[in-house]
């Protein structure tokens, strides 16, 4: 089968393409139920989004439809080293979304109610209720959205713990290994991996999972497939260790600010302000007056990191369909073929996710709906670029 | 706030002579340093500017401080720079809050980070870098302790003895991992710079008068509290400086000075993306480079000790070499008087650069050093990462810096990384069997450049002023 400079693997049951959250933990239950599993990543495991987001665990920041995947994925999340054998840090933590004029109460309260409908246990506090679950806030706010459902996991180190569950599954892991090439032939879908010094890696398998994050358009269309997929540029920030200021996790009505603070004493900013980037480069740069507006934002909400200092400030891809739902499902036209991704609050549900797509895969009905792709098949062949980089 | 031709960051030698050459090309120049005055680490002027200059270097300094006053140089001194964009803009915080200007083009002079091969004890109160006494020596003219012990390699072995005998203070002992034969080879490169030359022998000479005793092919290998002392083990070694088994010294000292060489400062360069490799002689990771400073992005240029260990002479020449060619790409006015200039320009470089190379290779990362790393030695000392658990992460298949930093933390702190990127880079490519640093890579640089306070980012304002963007979906 292997032609002098190839290196032939498989065949598998499946190739994961993507080593993501998603596409990990589609990897590691489809191993565990018997599959046999390759996993492809351009980088190492969980080094993009799933490696350098917030880490929140919210549901205040879930879209109100995917609420019942996030409190299913919390729990899962909670129970780590259960399912995955190691921690990433994972703890709870009430939640609290905050509203500083009328307009943004509005807001909160809309939300809410929004999200009460999908089962968010949230209720309203007022000013000095919240004030009591979080002294630290700044007393200027008005109100408060309350949620238990909520916390906080590492996410650097999600990775780590990937890595060592899917190797004791069998999971054969291809890092450092971008597809440039997708063929499907005699029932085998064969994903091309890099050339290197004359050799290059190829990977045969009967099923196909495309779990490729930001990265999911030009992987589909290897596939002659088009969905245009949108690349967020989001912008975190990381205090050195600092007394406790905080003990919640804190946001605001419109979604645009997460804070907590970890164990070892940093306190984390993020809430989705844009950076310059695309998939193409990757994370360039922050822009300067997103930097100050999200530190105004936290420094307003807690006075007391005025006097933190910043220690790193990064930048992390985030995926979005045009409707900014889910992609989760077969591909149209294709046998054994199936794509993951574009969760919105990706990491929080994540897990749950992939273990929806495992058990679809795998035989059984899924314990909720997936969400078609065949939805967002591009109409016209050709789009233009929907790179995100203001 | 300001736009300039070019903006030079980092007032060393290198720096400053890259402003000075720039601007009498008739460019306008803004020169940065963290410093209160110029003069990098070498030329360093002490606090205040209140004691007499008292020895060749601070003349130098002097001298070099006058040149950029008279000059057309707007100088930013006591300005950390936390931030630089693609559109080379600049930002900086300092004594009257932030300040940002942007430029054509670039010169990074950002000198280097002092290195230390970790040993048991080494994040002991007490124990300090070399060149953090010789900041002390220098600038406060205080003494490091009451007695020290000064160990490592290179020249700031003798530099930090010698003064802090002039000072007044004892030196216990000089570990050096060096010997005298290694020390015999560099002479005839010393040669090309007797005042330099003259300078060690002066150092040298107080040494010997003051008895102090120097252990050669030498290294400490563990440093404990001893009531309120410190205790140094010390253990001949090979050339590798691997310690090797035999004869045991144990010196007391109130302050154990300890550096291993230098490791060229590229957090910039990496920051704007530009090309890097590695080179051992060169003191690591340095940004790849045309011979007067052009690295593989437009008007970025890079001089000094930044730009590969050659010492501060080769830096002086190094950075005017670089401000002549940033005026000829920039279109300066009078292009027939800098080509002129660059030829002469270059072989003074050349010149200078023999000497410091000299130097940097007996301060270069010795392989034996690194693997001689007990276990439980803490690594990454912001984050108490210790050599087990980098060896482990690798075992588990961490095989890239990055991933490595991500799995344990190492390198994730304060410093970023600054002060142990070169040693877990070197553990991990050894305990991976590779062949290069470059199959591992190195940490990725983030801003800010240096820690800044929240407050000093966001500055007065008011909630409605913030430019919140349009909410999430919901």
């Amino acid at each position: 089968m292997s032609t002098p400079g190839q290196t032939v693997h498989g065949p598998f049951d499946v190739t994961v393409v993507g080593g993501g959250v998603m596409g990990c933990t589609t990897a590691l239950f489809l191993a565990r139920g018997g599959m046999r599993v390759a996993l492809i990543e351009r980088d190492s495991l969980c080094r993009a989004a799933s490696g350098v987001n917030a880490g929140t665990l919210t549901l205040h920041m879930t879209r109100a439809a995917l609420v019942p995947y996030a409190i299913r994925a919390w729990q899962m999340w909670m129970e780590s080293e259960q399912w995955l054998g190691s921690s990433v840090l994972a703890t709870a933590a009430p939640g609290l979304s905050l509203a500083f004029t009328e307009t943004e109460r509005d807001l909160l309260r809309a939300r809410a109610a929004a999200r009460r409908e999908y089962g968010a246990q949230i209720d309203l506090l007022e000013r000095d209720a919240a004030l009591a679950v979080e002294p630290g806030l700044n007393p200027a706010m008005l109100e408060a959205a309350f949620c238990q459902t909520d916390g906080f996991a590492s996410a650097y180190l999600t990775g780590r713990a990937f890595h060592a569950a899917l190797r004791a599954a069998g999971v054969q892991i291809f890092e450092q290994s971008p597809a440039t090439r997708i063929d499907h032939t005699n029932g085998h879908y064969r994903v091309h991996g890099p050339e290197s010094q004359g050799a290059s890696l190829r990977i045969d398998a009967t099923r196909l999972v495309m779990a490729g994050g930001v990265w999911l358009e030009p992987l589909l269309a290897m596939l002659d497939i088009r969905i245009p997929v949108k690349t967020l540029v989001n912008q975190l920030i990381v205090t050195e260790r600092m007394p406790p200021v905080m003990r919640t996790v804190l946001s605001i009505a419109n979604g645009l600010l997460s804070m907590k603070q970890f164990a070892n004493g940093t306190v984390l900013i993020g809430g989705g302000w844009q950076g310059v980037g695309d998939r193409a480069r990757g994370p360039v740069e922050t822009i300067p007056q997103n930097l100050t507006g999200n530190l105004r934002l936290a420094q307003h909400v807690i006075p007391a990191l005025a006097k933190a200092r910043v220690a790193r400030i990064w930048l992390g891809l985030e995926a979005e369909t045009a409707d900014a739902m889910p992609m989760i499902g077969a591909l149209p036209g294709l046998p054994d073929a199936w794509v993951i991704g574009c969760v919105h609050s990706g990491y929080t549900s994540g897990p749950y996710m992939g273990k929806l797509l495992a058990q679809t895969m795998l035989g059984a009905t899924p314990e909720l709906p997936l969400f078609d792709p065949a939805r967002l098949i591009a109409v016209a062949p050709e789009l233009p670029q929907r790179e995100q980089t203001q | 706030m300001g736009e300039f031709d070019v903006v030079v960051l980092g007032g060393g030698p290198a720096g400053a002579h890259a402003a000075l050459a720039a601007a009498s090309a008739g460019l306008n120049v803004a020169l940065f340093d963290e410093n209160p005055s110029a003069g990098g680490q070498v030329y360093r002027a002490p606090i205040g500017g209140t004691r007499a200059a008292s020895s060749a270097d601070q003349q130098a300094g002097d001298v070099l401080r006058r040149e950029l006053a008279a000059s057309t140089v707007t100088t930013f001194f006591a300005h950390p720079v936390w931030a630089v964009t693609g559109d080379y803009r600049v930002d900086a915080t300092g004594p009257n809050g932030p300040v940002h200007c942007t430029a054509r083009a670039l010169i990074v002079a950002s000198g280097t980070t002092e290195r230390v091969v970790p040993f048991e004890g080494w994040t002991t109160p007490g124990v300090i870098g070399l060149a953090a006494a010789t900041i002390l020596l220098k600038s406060q003219g205080v003494l490091p302790g009451r007695s020290t012990l000064v160990a490592g390699c290179g020249p700031l072995l003798a530099a930090v003895a010698a003064k802090t005998i002039e000072g007044g203070g004892k030196v216990e002992a000089i570990v050096d991992l060096a010997s005298t034969a290694d020390w015999a080879r560099t002479l005839p490169a010393m040669l090309a710079r007797p005042d330099l030359l003259r300078q060690g022998f002066n150092w040298w000479r107080t040494i010997s008068h003051a008895r102090t005793p120097r252990y050669a092919r030498h290294t400490i290998i563990r440093v404990e509290s001893a009531d309120d002392r410190l205790r140094a083990t010390l253990a001949p070694c090979d050339a590798a400086g691997r310690p090797l088994s035999g004869q045991r010294t144990t010196v007391l000292a109130d302050c154990i000075a300890v550096g291993h060489g230098l490791t060229p400062a590229t957090e910039i360069t990496r920051l704007l993306r530009a090309k890097h490799r590695y080179s051992r002689a060169a003191g690591g990771w340095i940004a790849i480079a045309d011979q007067d400073g052009r690295t593989s992005r437009p008007l970025l240029y890079v001089a000094g000790d930044g730009a590969g260990i050659a010492g501060a002479a080769a830096a002086a020449t190094h950075g005017a070499l670089a401000g002549l060619a940033c005026a000829l790409d920039l279109g300066a006015t009078n292009p027939m008087r800098l080509t002129r200039s660059i030829g002469p320009a270059r072989s003074a470089h050349r010149h200078a650069t023999r000497f410091g190379h000299a130097m940097s290779g007996l301060m270069a990362l010795r392989p034996g050093h690194v693997e001689s790393i007990t276990p439980a030695t803490i690594v990454c000392r912001c984050e108490d990462v210790t050599r087990a658990e980098i060896d482990a992460a690798c075992d588990a298949g961490a095989h890239d810096i990055n991933q490595l930093k991500a799995w344990t933390r190492c390198g994730m702190g304060p410093c970023q990384g600054r002060t142990c990127g070169d040693i877990t880079g070197e553990l991990l490519m050894r305990r991976m069997g590779a062949a290069s640093r470059e199959t591992v890579g190195c940490f990725s640089a983030r801003t800010p450049l240096r820690p800044v306070t929240v407050e000093a980012l966001t500055g007065d304002f008011t909630y409605d002023e913030i430019p919140i963007p349009k909410a999430a979906p919901l």
